[in-house]
């Protein structure tokens, strides 16, 4: 059997006396499609920020394709194939939406080093960044600075910037999040277009556009995983509808 | 536009040992010195947004380090000034791991507390920097047995110096490295999750500015052909810090104008005015509420403003 692209072991995390992770455990297939869903303050966010590297557990393991990454920068997860969008979006403002999916690109390079020639230098480079500009639908905006577009099309850069580093593990922080119901269409079947060789795992609140892409769900509450398991299961089951769906 | 602000600027450069006196060619000089020393520390605040309060220890240290080779142990310039750079830089490496455990006004802080430690024992070891005394009769190199004792000689050594230090450090920002620094400028996080590592960055960048710190600190003894400990002091730093902020920081050429502007005040409004530091802080507030941005970004947009150019927030001047 080949191993998990993403395996979490009894995962631990406490900010003061304040446990926002407690003993979770998960392990997604490669090419999965998983949803986390839980309510506010249920950790979703703490247990990416885990995997990401952006904060260390207390104890327990993270693996990616079998690798412990438990105690690695987050730089290093990148190239290890592990790529992350965030909830709150990040970009380089003042930069052009091309410099900004170049950056991912650069990031794993060895160029990025490199203190003699500049960017434009990189052909390559500029290329790749305009295919993934055009892969999500915005390659006529590729001049323009991220201030002058719009919220709906800063999380298509967003999404643009994760899928141009062709991650083997992708997560996905609320993609949807602040979207017109129009643009939310867009950005599903962007997501659904995404190719296998990418597992996902997805937070996200939209229930209704999520499920779609969701195979696997897990639920979260109070740092704990309650529910996990294929998606109607998890949908049909009692606990679920207690904690998240309110009936 | 650009290209013809530069030409205009590199022209002037060339103009003052034709017409000049030894006054303002030695006044061009300083500002030369200061440039490169702005330039430097502007490669830590403006493109690395590491803001920096000690910078003066480069330039202090690397000056120091020449002076009491020459001076006491008899070494040639050559060696000296090996020596001083090499120094100098491993301090940097030194230091930028300290000052790197924090950002923002940690790091400030601690840039602060090296440099105000270096000043104390310029002050204090007396028995080896001779204290406030200072170091005197010092002299100038000789670079190809060419004396750089008068005045329009040692104006053309530290042009080339200084156009080097320019070139050099333009490369760096516009680099991809450059990219990666600024990009960690920017969004830290971000850059570490696509792959960057933030510390190495600004560490690289923290040994460079020092590297040119030391380079303007060698053109300084060179110049002054003495050294003392008010050159290490905070005031130092703090008046490099004020030419990179009023220049425009972030701006490839803004610092030096800016460092211009602020030894223009205090070498030569100075002979007039008696209290050039409230006249350096009238035109600081001046420029701080006009050209919040700095002197370069608020001159070209001034440009493209009478132009009838649409105002791009982003030019770099």
């Amino acid at each position: 059997m080949t191993d998990p692209a993403l395996e979490v072991i009894n995962l631990k995390k406490a900010f003061g006396g304040l446990a926002v992770t407690q003993d979770v455990s998960l392990v997604v297939r490669p090419g999965e499609r998983r949803l986390i869903i839980g309510p506010n303050g249920a950790g979703k966010t703490t247990l990416f920020n885990q995997i990401s590297g952006d904060l260390r557990p207390n104890s327990g393991q993270i693996r990616l394709f079998g690798a412990d990454i438990t105690g690695l920068p987050p730089y290093r997860r990148a190239h290890c194939g592990l790529s992350r969008t965030y909830q709150i979006i990040t970009l380089f403002a003042g930069d052009t939406i091309q410099h900004n999916v170049s950056l991912a690109l650069l990031g794993l390079r060895p160029s990025r080093w490199q203190i003699w020639l500049p960017m434009s230098h990189y052909r390559d480079i500029a290329v790749e960044a305009r295919q993934a500009l055009d892969a999500v639908g915005l390659l006529h905006l590729a001049d323009r600075s991220i201030s002058d577009i719009a919220y709906g099309e800063r999380r298509r850069v967003e999404l643009a910037i994760a899928l141009a580093q062709r991650p083997r593990v992708l997560l996905l922080d609320e993609p949807l999040a602040g979207l017109s119901n129009a643009e939310r269409t867009t950005v599903k079947s962007l997501i659904a277009s995404i190719p296998r060789e990418t597992t996902l795992v997805m937070i996200e609140h939209d229930m209704d556009t999520a499920l779609d892409l969701a195979e696997t769900v897990t639920l979260l509450n109070y740092g704990r995983v309650i529910v996990d398991g294929k998606r109607d299961a998890v949908i049909a089951d009692e606990r679920t509808r207690e904690v998240y769906l309110g009936t | 536009m650009r290209w013809i602000t530069a030409a205009l600027i590199g022209g002037s450069l060339l103009l003052p040992p034709f017409f000049a006196g030894d006054f303002y060619i030695n006044l061009a000089s300083q500002i030369l010195i200061a440039a490169i020393f702005a330039l430097s520390l502007n490669l830590l605040v403006g493109f690395g947004g590491m803001t920096s309060l000690g910078h003066a220890s480069y330039l202090g240290v690397a000056a120091y380090i020449s002076a009491l080779l020459t001076n006491r142990y008899g070494f040639g310039h050559g060696a000296a000034a090996i020596i001083s750079i090499s120094g100098t830089v491993a301090m940097a490496g030194f230091f930028g791991v300290i000052a790197l455990r924090a950002t923002g006004l940690g790091f400030l802080m601690i840039t602060l507390a090296l440099s105000q430690v270096l000043w104390g024992l310029a002050y204090r070891m007396s028995n080896v920097t001779n204290g406030d005394n200072g170091i005197t009769g010092l002299t100038r190199p000789a670079p190809f047995g060419i004396s750089l004792e008068n005045p329009v000689s040692f104006y053309w050594f530290a042009l080339i110096v200084a156009t080097m230090a320019f070139v050099m450090m333009t490369i760096f920002v516009t680099s991809a490295f450059g990219s990666s620094l600024m990009g960690v400028r920017d969004q830290a996080r971000r850059m570490a999750a696509l792959g960057f590592n933030p510390w190495l960055i600004r560490w690289i960048t923290f040994v460079y500015a020092g590297f040119w710190g030391g380079i303007s600190g060698l053109l300084y003894v060179y110049y002054h052909k003495y050294i003392h400990p008010t050159s290490l002091s905070i005031t130092s730093s703090a008046e490099a810090l004020l030419g990179v902020i009023a220049g425009g920081s972030g701006t490839l050429g803004g610092p030096a104008v800016g460092a211009a502007l602020v030894l223009l005040l205090k070498n030569y409004a100075s002979a007039y005015i008696e209290r050039w530091n409230m006249l350096l802080g009238l035109v600081f507030l001046f420029i701080v509420l006009v050209m919040p941005t700095g002197i370069a970004p608020g001159f070209s947009r001034l440009v493209a403003k009478m132009r009838g150019e649409r105002i791009d927030d982003r030019s770099r001047a």
